[in-house]
C-alpha cells in the first residue's frame, strides 16, 4: 500500500502543475498587473508612478515567464510565474496584496473553519444515516414515500433560505443564540449551535435521500433475507449488516470531503461571521486579492488530492477484500 | 438499541440545550459579545463589509481605514467637531501654521507685491503630546532599544503587540512629523500621496529618486536623506516649503498622511521576521491620539483602548446653530475621550448587523456608512414630514442622524464627443434637454430611497460656495415654484431638443433617431435602473444604449476619452470649493494632462480655467465667492453633467449613545462619544428575553415524528406470519 500511496502522490504533481498553470493563465490573461494595481490603489491619484511603484513592491514588474535580461538561471526564476506560482510548491504563499502574510492568515483561520465544518460534517452524517436507515426500515410504505417527498422538498430549498430563515427564527425572533460572531476566548459553542444546526438541516434532504438509495440496494440482498430468517432484529440488520456493506459508496462521497473541511464554507462563514478560510476566500475575491485566491486554489487542489488518496485507503478499511497495489 | 428509548431521549436534547444556554453566564443568551474585561465603558461597533487593507498612515486612503487611523494618530491640524461649514482647528500643532511667501531667490515677500515661487509653513507642536505606550519605545538599562533583534529567532515568540511585556513612551517631536513626510516619498511604500504631493513639496521627487536607488537592507533610515522642503527647527518646530501658492495645503495637514511617525517605531517594525507575523506598521498603528490599537484581528475584531498618555483635550463649548437645542453641548468642557474602549467587529451581512443593532448589541447602525439602505422598509416609514422612524424603532428610543456627505456622484457628458459635446448653443440645448428628461428626484426616490439630494452645482452642502434656496437652483433645468425647485416640464425638453436639431428625438435632416451611449460600471447599476433611464429618455424620443464594463475598462475609456456619457463620483478630501471645481479644470482632463486627471468630461473653457487659477490662491472672502459663483454659472450654462446628486446617509443611534453628530470630512470623532452604560445594560436585558417555547415545541416535534415510527416498528416486531387463503 505504501508504494501505491507514493505513486498517487507522484501523480498529484502534474495535476498540481496543471492547476497552477491554469490558475496563473486565468489571472494574468484576464487581469494584467496594471489592472491589479489600479484595483488596489483605489480611485484617487492613481498616477503611472504609483502603478509602477505598486508593481515593483508586489513583484509584478517582471516578465511573465522568461526574463532574458536577467541571464542564467534567473531567466526562469526572476519572473512573475516563478515567484508567484512555482513558489507555491514550496508552500511559500508570500504576502497578500495588502501586505499580510498568507501562511499566517491561513493557519489562523483553519481553526474557526474546522470548528464549524467538523461538527456539521459529523453530526450531518450521523443524522443522515440514521434518518435514511429509518426510512429504509419502512420501505415501500406511505412513510417511505412521504419521507422521499420531504427529502426532495428539503433539497429544493435554497441554502440561503435555511441560513436566513434560521437566523431570523432562532436568533432574531426567539433570541436563543447570537445571530452571528465567533470568539475563541470562551463560549465558542454558543456561536456554533446555529451554523451547525443550519448546516445539518440543509443537508438532510440530499444526504438522507442518497443514503436511502444505497441502503435500499443492500436491503434487497440475499444476506439481509438470511439475517432476517435467522431472527435478527430490524435494528441489528440495519446497523450491523446493511450499513457496513453500504460503506464503500458512502466513503467515496464522504472521505474526499474530509480534507476540504479545512477550507470552510463560503456561505456559512460569511453569514455567521466565522473568521475561517471560506470567508477569507470570499473576501479575497471581493477585494480582487489574487495572491490569496491563487494560494487558496492551490491549497484546495492539494486537499482534494489528499481526499482522493484517503478515500482509496478507506476502502481497505471498509472492505478487507480491497487491496491497494 | 430501542427506538422507544431514542424517542425518550429526544426530550433530553432541548432540555440540555436550554440548560446550556441558561449557563451562558450573566445577561441574555444571544449576547454576541464576550464578557467585559473590566468596568470601563466599551463602545460596541462594527466594520463592514471587509477588513481594512492598510493602517499605515502613509499608505491608507480609504474612509473605512481612516475610521481607525484618525482615532490613533494626531495630524498637525484637525476639524471642529460641531461647527458648520467645516472649520479647521489645530490638533497636533499648537496653533495654525505660520505662512510665509518666498520669491525665486528664497526671499520672503508680500504675495501682492511679487511673484510667489514658494510658500513656507512653519508649525509649532503642542507641548503635552505623548505617544501611546509601545514596545518600540522600551529601553534597556543602557538606554538601547529593548526589542531590536538581528536574528529572526530572537523575536519569534512575539506574535501580537500585546506579547511584548515592556513598553515605553516619549513626547512627540518635530522630527517625527518630518519623518512621516519622508515616508510619503518612499517609493517602496507606495503612498498615494507621492505623485500628488511630489508636485508641491520642494525636493520630494528628488528625495524619492534618491531613496529608490539606495541600498535597502533590513531597514532604510530615511533620516540619512534630506528633503529640501523639510526642516526641523527644534524639538517642537518644523517647516514645510512648497512650490508656488497652494492655500489648500493646510487642509492636507489635517489628514493622517501628515501624522507623526517616530523613527524608532519604523525601525522596530523592521526587525527580522516581524513582517512574517504581520507585525508591521501597516497593521499596528502607533500614535499620540486619544486611542491606541490593542487588538487587530481583521478577520474578526479590532479593539481600541484609551491612550493613557493622551494630552488634555476637552469637548467643545461652541457649536453650530441648533446644536445646543439638540443636546450636543451638554458635555461642553468635559475631558476627552469619554469612553474607555471601542470594539469594532467584522460584519459582512446586513441581517446580522441590523439584528444586533436592534437587540442593543451595537451602539450605532454604522460608522462610515449608516447601513440603513438594505433595511430601509423595516426602519422607516414615509410620513407627512418625510422619512420617519418606524413605530418599533421609535419605541426603542432610537434616534436618527442624517449625514449629507461632502461628495458628488454624477453622469457626465464627454465634451469632446461629436454628437453631445461642444459649446455651440445647439449642443447646450441638446444636453439641457437630456438633463430635464432625466428626473433626478424620481430616480433617487426609487433607487436610493431618497438618500441623495439633486445637485444644482458641483459644490455640496457644508462647503463654501454651496447656495441654498432660489438663488442656488440651476435655472436651466429647474423653476422656483411655491418656495421649492421644480423640474421644468418635459415639453420644455422636447422644445430644446427640436431647437437642437432633433425634433421628436430624430435628426432634422436624416431622420435618424438620436441614440446616446452610456458607459456604466456593471457592478454599480442594476437592470431596473437601466430600464428606468431608458424609459426616461424615451419620453423625448431619445434611445439609450449601454456599454457596461468593469472599473478597469471604464477607467481606460475615461483616460482615452472613448466615452459619450460616463458615471463617476468624488468625495472631498477637504472642505473647499476648489476640491470640487477642479473636476472641470481643463489641465485636469486626462486627454490634456495624459494622466489620471479628474476632469473626465474634458471640459475646456478658458474663462473657467482662468477663474479657477485665481480662485485657488485667494483667501476666503467675497472676491473668492464671486469667482466660485461665476464658475458654477458656467457649469450650468454649458450643461456639463447629465445629472448629479449629493449622497446622503442615515445613521441610527441607540438611546444610550450621545454626541452623534456626523462629520463629513474628519473621522476623529470617537473621542466625543458618550455612552450611558447603565441604560444600555437595562435595555439589553429587557429587549433580549429568550423565547423558550420553541425549544420544547422542537422536542415535542421530534417525538411526534419518532412516535409513529416506533409504534410501527413495534407492530412489525410483534407481527406473525399469516398464510394466505
Amino acid at each position: 500500500m505504501f508504494a501505491y500511496i507514493i505513486r498517487r502522490v507522484l501523480y498529484a504533481i502534474p495535476i498540481l502543475i496543471g492547476v497552477n498553470l491554469l490558475t496563473f493563465a486565468l489571472f494574468f490573461v484576464v487581469n494584467s498587473p496594471d489592472d491589479m494595481a489600479v484595483s488596489q490603489l483605489g480611485d484617487k491619484y492613481v498616477t503611472p508612478e504609483a502603478i509602477d511603484n505598486w508593481k515593483r513592491k508586489h513583484g509584478y514588474d517582471k516578465p511573465l515567464f522568461l526574463n532574458p535580461d536577467a541571464g542564467g538561471v534567473e531567466t526562469l526564476t526572476d519572473t512573475i510565474f516563478f515567484n508567484k506560482s512555482v513558489k507555491l510548491f514550496a508552500f511559500d504563499f508570500g504576502r497578500s496584496e495588502s501586505g499580510r502574510d498568507i501562511t499566517t492568515d491561513v493557519t489562523t483561520r483553519m481553526g474557526p473553519s474546522l470548528a464549524v465544518a467538523l461538527p456539521t460534517f459529523l453530526v450531518g452524517i450521523g443524522v443522515n444515516i440514521c434518518v435514511a436507515l429509518m426510512v429504509v426500515m419502512f420501505r415501500a410504505t406511505p412513510l417511505d414515500r412521504g419521507a422521499v417527498l420531504v427529502f426532495v422538498a428539503l433539497m429544493s430549498i435554497s441554502y440561503l433560505f435555511y441560513i436566513i430563515g434560521g437566523q431570523f427564527l432562532v436568533a432574531k425572533t426567539w433570541k436563543l443564540v447570537p445571530i452571528s460572531g465567533f470568539h475563541p476566548e470562551g463560549q465558542v459553542w454558543k456561536f456554533l449551535i446555529l451554523p451547525v444546526l443550519v448546516g445539518v438541516v440543509a443537508g438532510i434532504g440530499a444526504g438522507a435521500r442518497w443514503y436511502r438509495t444505497l441502503f435500499l440496494e443492500e436491503a434487497n440482498q440475499d444476506y439481509v433475507r438470511t439475517a432476517r430468517a435467522k431472527g435478527c432484529s430490524e435494528l441489528r440488520i440495519l446497523f450491523r449488516h446493511i450499513l457496513p456493506n453500504a460503506m464503500i459508496p458512502i466513503l467515496t462521497g464522504v472521505v474526499v470531503l474530509i480534507p476540504a473541511l479545512f477550507m470552510g464554507s463560503l456561505l456559512i462563514e460569511s453569514f455567521f461571521g466565522i473568521p475561517g478560510l471560506g470567508s477569507y476566500m470570499l473576501d479575497a475575491i471581493r477585494s480582487q486579492d489574487f495572491a490569496i485566491v491563487r494560494s487558496m486554489v492551490f491549497i484546495g487542489s492539494i486537499l482534494y488530492i489528499v481526499g482522493l488518496i484517503l478515500t482509496d485507503i478507506s476502502y481497505t478499511w471498509a472492505d478487507p477484500r480491497v487491496r491497494l497495489s | 438499541m430501542d427506538l422507544t428509548s431514542v424517542a425518550r431521549r429526544a426530550w433530553v436534547a432541548p432540555l440540555l440545550l436550554g440548560l446550556a444556554l441558561t449557563g451562558c453566564g450573566k445577561g441574555p443568551w444571544n449576547n454576541p459579545h464576550p464578557p467585559p474585561v473590566d468596568d470601563g465603558i466599551t463602545y460596541q461597533s462594527m466594520f463592514t463589509p471587509a477588513p481594512p487593507k492598510h493602517l499605515d498612515p502613509a499608505v491608507s486612503y480609504a474612509s473605512d481605514e481612516s475610521l481607525f487611523l484618525m482615532q490613533i494618530y494626531e495630524p498637525p491640524m484637525g476639524y471642529h467637531f460641531l461647527k458648520r461649514p467645516y472649520e479647521l482647528i489645530p490638533l497636533g500643532a499648537e496653533d495654525f501654521p505660520e505662512v510665509e511667501y518666498l520669491n525665486a531667490d528664497g526671499v520672503v515677500i508680500d504675495p501682492s507685491q511679487g511673484e510667489v515661487a514658494f510658500t513656507r509653513y512653519t508649525l509649532t507642536l503642542r507641548e503635552d503630546a505623548h505617544y501611546q505606550p509601545h514596545p518600540a519605545f522600551a529601553r534597556d538599562d543602557s538606554g538601547d532599544p529593548l526589542y531590536r533583534f538581528d536574528d529572526p529567532e530572537k523575536g519569534r515568540r512575539y506574535r501580537q503587540i500585546g506579547d511584548f511585556p515592556e513598553t515605553g513612551s516619549r513626547p512627540v517631536r518635530a522630527e517625527d512629523y518630518v519623518y512621516a513626510i519622508k515616508r510619503l516619498a518612499d517609493p517602496y511604500l507606495g503612498s498615494p500621496m507621492l505623485g500628488f504631493m511630489g508636485q508641491y513639496i520642494v525636493g520630494m521627487r528628488e528625495f524619492s529618486e534618491q531613496v529608490q536607488t539606495a541600498e535597502r537592507g533590513q531597514w532604510l533610515d530615511l533620516d540619512t536623506f534630506d528633503m529640501r522642503g523639510l526642516q526641523v527647527l527644534d524639538e517642537r518646530r518644523y517647516r514645510i516649503t512648497i512650490h508656488g501658492r497652494y492655500p489648500q495645503f493646510v487642509y492636507w495637514l489635517a489628514m493622517h498622511f501628515f501624522a507623526p511617525i517616530p523613527r524608532e517605531v519604523d525601525r522596530f517594525f523592521h526587525n527580522p521576521g516581524f513582517a512574517d507575523r504581520n507585525l508591521t506598521l501597516d497593521w499596528w498603528p502607533v500614535g499620540s491620539g486619544p486611542f491606541m490599537m490593542v487588538k487587530n484581528d481583521p478577520n474578526s475584531e479590532i479593539v481600541l483602548e484609551r491612550n493613557p498618555n493622551f494630552r488634555a483635550d476637552f469637548y467643545p463649548t461652541e457649536g453650530a446653530p441648533g446644536d445646543a437645542e439638540a443636546g450636543l453641548l451638554a458635555d461642553a468642557g468635559k475631558r476627552l475621550p469619554m469612553i474607555d474602549r471601542a470594539v469594532f467587529r467584522l460584519e459582512k451581512e446586513v441581517l446580522s448587523l441590523w439584528t444586533k443593532f436592534l437587540q442593543g448589541y451595537y451602539d450605532r447602525s454604522g460608522e462610515t456608512h449608516g447601513n440603513t439602505n438594505g433595511v430601509f422598509d423595516q426602519a422607516f416609514v414615509v410620513g407627512p414630514d418625510g422619512v420617519e422612524l418606524s413605530e418599533e424603532l421609535a419605541g426603542h428610543g432610537i434616534t436618527i442622524t442624517p449625514d449629507v456627505k461632502p461628495g458628488i456622484y454624477y453622469y457626465g457628458f464627454n465634451m469632446r464627443d461629436p454628437v453631445l459635446g461642444g459649446y455651440s448653443e445647439e449642443r447646450r440645448k441638446l444636453r439641457r434637454a437630456l438633463q430635464i428628461a432625466f428626473d433626478t428626484e424620481e430616480y433617487l426616490n426609487i433607487f436610493y430611497k431618497g438618500n441623495g439630494i439633486p445637485a444644482h452645482s458641483p459644490i455640496p452642502p457644508g462647503i463654501p460656495g454651496h447656495v441654498e434656496g432660489e438663488a442656488g437652483i440651476n435655472p436651466y433645468v429647474y423653476d422656483w415654484v411655491d418656495g421649492e425647485a421644480r423640474r421644468k416640464p418635459i415639453e420644455e425638453a422636447r422644445r430644446l431638443l427640436a431647437e437642437a436639431g432633433y425634433p421628436n428625438g430624430r435628426h432634422a435632416e436624416t431622420g435618424e433617431p438620436l441614440r446616446i451611449f452610456m458607459d456604466v460600471q456593471s457592478q454599480a447599476i442594476s437592470n431596473t435602473s437601466m430600464n428606468w433611464i431608458r424609459r426616461a429618455f424615451e419620453r423625448i424620443g431619445v434611445q439609450v444604449e449601454y456599454r457596461p464594463a468593469d472599473w478597469n475598462r471604464t477607467r481606460e475609456k475615461l483616460l482615452t476619452g472613448n466615452t459619450q456619457i460616463y458615471s463617476h463620483g468624488w468625495l472631498a478630501d477637504y472642505p473647499d470649493p476648489e476640491n470640487f471645481l477642479f473636476l472641470l479644470y481643463s489641465p485636469e482632463s486626462p486627454l490634456i494632462c495624459e494622466c489620471d486627471g479628474a476632469n473626465n468630461s474634458s471640459y475646456e473653457r478658458p474663462e473657467y480655467d482662468e477663474l479657477f487659477r485665481r480662485m485657488r490662491v485667494l483667501p476666503p472672502g467675497p472676491e473668492r465667492e464671486a469667482l466660485v459663483a461665476r464658475m458654477v454659472e458656467m457649469y450650468r450654462e454649458d450643461a456639463v453633467w447629465l445629472y448629479a446628486y449629493y449622497p446622503k446617509d442615515i445613521y441610527l443611534n441607540n438611546p444610550w449613545v450621545h454626541n452623534n453628530k456626523r462629520h463629513g470630512i474628519s473621522k476623529n470623532t470617537l473621542k466625543y462619544v458618550r455612552i450611558d452604560d447603565a441604560m444600555r445594560q437595562q435595555k439589553r436585558v429587557a429587549w433580549n428575553q429568550p423565547v423558550t417555547w420553541p425549544l420544547y415545541a422542537g422536542g415535542g416535534l421530534v417525538v411526534a415524528l419518532l412516535l409513529p415510527g416506533v409504534l410501527a416498528y413495534r407492530r412489525r416486531l410483534r407481527a406473525t406470519a399469516r398464510l394466505r387463503g
